[in-house]
């Protein structure tokens, strides 16, 4: 589904990533650990299409397409979702209105008309149940003023509603209480099947716990240094990231 | 010939054509002698000092359109807001335009100035308040006053909920190849009395259309007042709005200005309270673009105590324009317990954009709350990937950013239909087709 090739990225002149190599197929579920400032976020950044950042060598291909020169909104169109580190508070949009669009641009870009706003108010209940999220929550402005944890927990409910082929859960687990951690695992655990595919960046082992994956792998200093099987990332929690320097 | 010498030596044209043994002939000729000593504002004036005329007075206008011009509904009808019942009064190069509106005189009067200034049964309400909160020393003001003649006259007796908006429209057609319009309107509400007023100037034509408006509002005891003026002409027209509100204790009055469009448009909006728990609100939204140049100038006089204002401006600005905000606050040492709060927000879009912000707060009470904030900032690139991440193309993600920004203004329309034609216009102006709801 998903290969990089050889990426280098950097930004505002400075090298964050030197050559990426990744190949993710349908079906799987990557956990990428790092230390702070190994590239984790660049990464991410850099499949979802953040213009920031700069690639400045290697290939992205999606399905077969490279996407190195695509917008950020036809990344998501061809079914990217990157889950953010840091949601942004928007005032003035609120969650349903935000979802709605998203949907329908998604489904224009696709040639399809906008789903019928019967089918979407049921989708909505039925996601925001599976993230035990409140419908009044629904009708709050975009993450404004959200706790951390109703934040994550609102990119997961936007995954859920948006169904994509590849997710990258970009530090989901920071900033959630243990009861928090449980849902969104649960959540994406369910959106999980054999057709889409999942990379998990993590600092900390705990959301593998729950999120479990099929591969693991170290990033340091903008490269995958060591790649391994769920066992890595209990072998780094116990050792750190010092033993694999 | 100049603007000014125009004007004046129009004057005495003016005169041959009205009854000049009446009251308001005085005022207009003291009127327009205070014009002369004063002339045009210019930037020397500390409150012109980011807003030049030049640009607008140095064309030639006829300064009275010399026939009537008849429209056709069809073609204007685009300009009436959609699938509402309101009263109407509509004005064509000056011109009331009996055709195009709806007045009223059941027990009540939505009708003309030119009937409120020459009919005896209007005499008592006319002596009361014509140019009685008028800026007796503001030239431009001076200059309407002078040329009063048409206009809307509105007049709600006491305890009278009118159940419609009224629509109040200027027409321009472009039958001169410039035209100088002003138009003064009187609004009195009596005790206990609501209206909802919707005004708007639309020039049909690309010829210079110069507006100089004048309008006093008077809400009497326990009155309420909803006012929506939609500035949203061609960029050709420019419009110098000046708007007197007095307000007696308990009422509530609230300014909602859409700056859109127009080459210059200039609002000065003056809030006088004359007793003691009163509520006057001003909201805008300015989204300009090219060389517009939108500026607001606001004045509230808490003059008594337990009093409240709110103000909440913003504006996004593209290209070449400016915009100005001038919020003037003034808190009489009397008038403790006061409550007066202003915000102004920009974005600028361009690197060639530019916003004048100044709140300017005089206060000799000391037991009063007052704030002002001014904020001046570019859409957010963090928000705009989060939106473009989401599948939402960049076009339409500024698009919904800035609607997000000018949301809690647009939410103080309560008239829904005003409120799509509101989103509407903006959707328009920012080339979108918007699948959300406001």
């Amino acid at each position: 589904m998903l290969t990089i090739d050889n990426l280098h990225v950097s930004i505002e002149g400075k090298a964050i990533l030197n050559g990426i190599n990744l190949n993710v197929r349908a079906g799987e579920v990557h956990a990428i650990m790092g230390p702070n400032g190994s590239g984790k976020s660049t990464l991410s950044a850099a499949i979802a299409g953040n213009e920031s950042y700069d690639v400045v060598k290697g290939d992205i291909l999606f399905k077969g397409e490279n996407i190195i020169e695509l917008a950020p909104e036809e990344r998501a169109h061809k079914g990217i979702f990157l889950s953010f580190q840091y949601p942004i508070e928007i005032p003035g949009i609120t969650v349903t209105n935000f979802i709605k669009t998203s949907i329908n641009s998604n489904l224009k870009a696709r040639g399809e008309s906008d789903m019928p706003a019967n089918k979407m108010l049921k989708k909505i209940r039925e996601k925001a149940a599976l993230l035990e999220i409140d419908s009044k929550f629904l009708s709050r402005s975009l993450n404004e003023g959200f706790s951390g944890g109703e934040k994550k927990r609102n990119e997961i409910f936007q995954m859920a509603m948006l169904e994509p082929s590849l997710s990258i859960l970009d530090e989901t687990d920071s900033g959630l209480d243990i009861d928090a951690l449980k849902i969104v695992a649960n959540g994406v655990n369910k959106l999980k099947n054999k057709s889409n595919a999942i990379i998990v960046i993590t600092h900390y082992q705990r959301l593998l716990d729950y999120i479990i994956p099929d591969y693991v792998h170290v990033l340091h200093e903008g490269k995958i240094v060591k790649s391994g099987g769920k066992e890595l990332a209990h072998e780094l929690e116990e050792k750190g990231y010092d033993w694999i320097k | 010939m100049q603007l000014t010498e125009k004007l004046i030596s129009s004057f005495l044209a003016f005169e041959l054509d009205i009854d000049i043994h009446s009251d308001i002939h005085n005022i207009r000729t003291n009127a327009i002698k205070k014009f002369e000593e004063l002339g045009f504002p210019n930037k020397k004036l500390e409150n012109w000092k980011y807003t030049s005329l030049n640009r607008i007075i140095k064309e030639d206008y006829t300064v009275f359109s010399k026939k009537k011009n008849v429209i056709d509904f069809k073609k204007v009808k685009d300009y009436f807001i959609d699938n509402i019942e309101t009263h109407k009064l509509i004005f064509v190069d000056g011109f009331f335009d009996p055709f195009l509106s709806q007045t009223s005189h059941d027990g009540l009067d939505i009708c003309i100035m030119s009937a409120a200034l020459s009919k005896p049964k209007y005499a008592k309400i006319i002596e009361k308040y014509f140019n009685k909160s008028a800026n007796l020393e503001d030239s431009l003001t001076c200059l309407n006053t002078a040329f009063s003649k048409e206009g809307a006259y509105v007049h709600i007796p006491k305890n009278t909920v009118l159940e419609k908006p009224i629509e109040i429209i200027h027409f321009a057609t472009g039958n001169e190849a410039a035209l100088m319009l002003q138009p003064r309107n009187l609004v009195v509400v009596e005790q206990g009395a609501e209206v909802e007023i919707i005004e708007s100037h639309q020039s049909l034509t690309v010829n210079p259309i110069f507006t100089n408006s004048v309008t006093e509002i008077f809400a009497e005891k326990n009155a309420n007042i909803d006012y929506y003026k939609i500035q949203n002409d061609v960029v050709t027209s420019s419009l110098v709005d000046n708007t007197y509100i007095s307000q007696k204790r308990n009422s509530d009055v609230k300014v909602h200005t859409f700056s859109f469009g127009g080459k210059l448009t200039r609002n000065n909006l003056n809030f006088f309270q004359k007793d003691s728990s009163i509520n006057s609100t001003m909201n805008g939204v300015t989204i300009i673009d090219y060389d517009q140049l939108v500026d607001h100038h606001t004045l509230v006089h808490h003059a008594n105590p337990n009093c409240e204002s709110h103000q909440d401006y913003k504006g996004i600005y593209s290209g070449k324009s400016t915009g100005v905000f001038n919020g003037k606050i003034i808190v009489d040492k009397i008038a403790q317990k006061t409550n007066a709060f202003q915000q102004n927000n920009n974005i600028l879009l361009d690197n060639k954009s530019t916003i004048n912000s100044k709140p300017q707060l005089e206060i000799f009470a000391d037991d009063v709350k007052c704030s002002h904030g001014c904020t001046i900032g570019q859409l957010d690139q963090d928000a705009l990937f989060y939106l473009r991440a989401r599948g939402i193309p960049k076009k339409e993600a500024k698009a919904l950013l800035t609607y997000a920004f000018a949301n809690n203004v647009l939410e103080s329309v309560k008239i829904p239909e005003l409120k799509i034609r509101v989103k509407n216009i903006i959707a328009k102006k920012l080339g979108v087709s918007l699948g959300f709801d406001l």
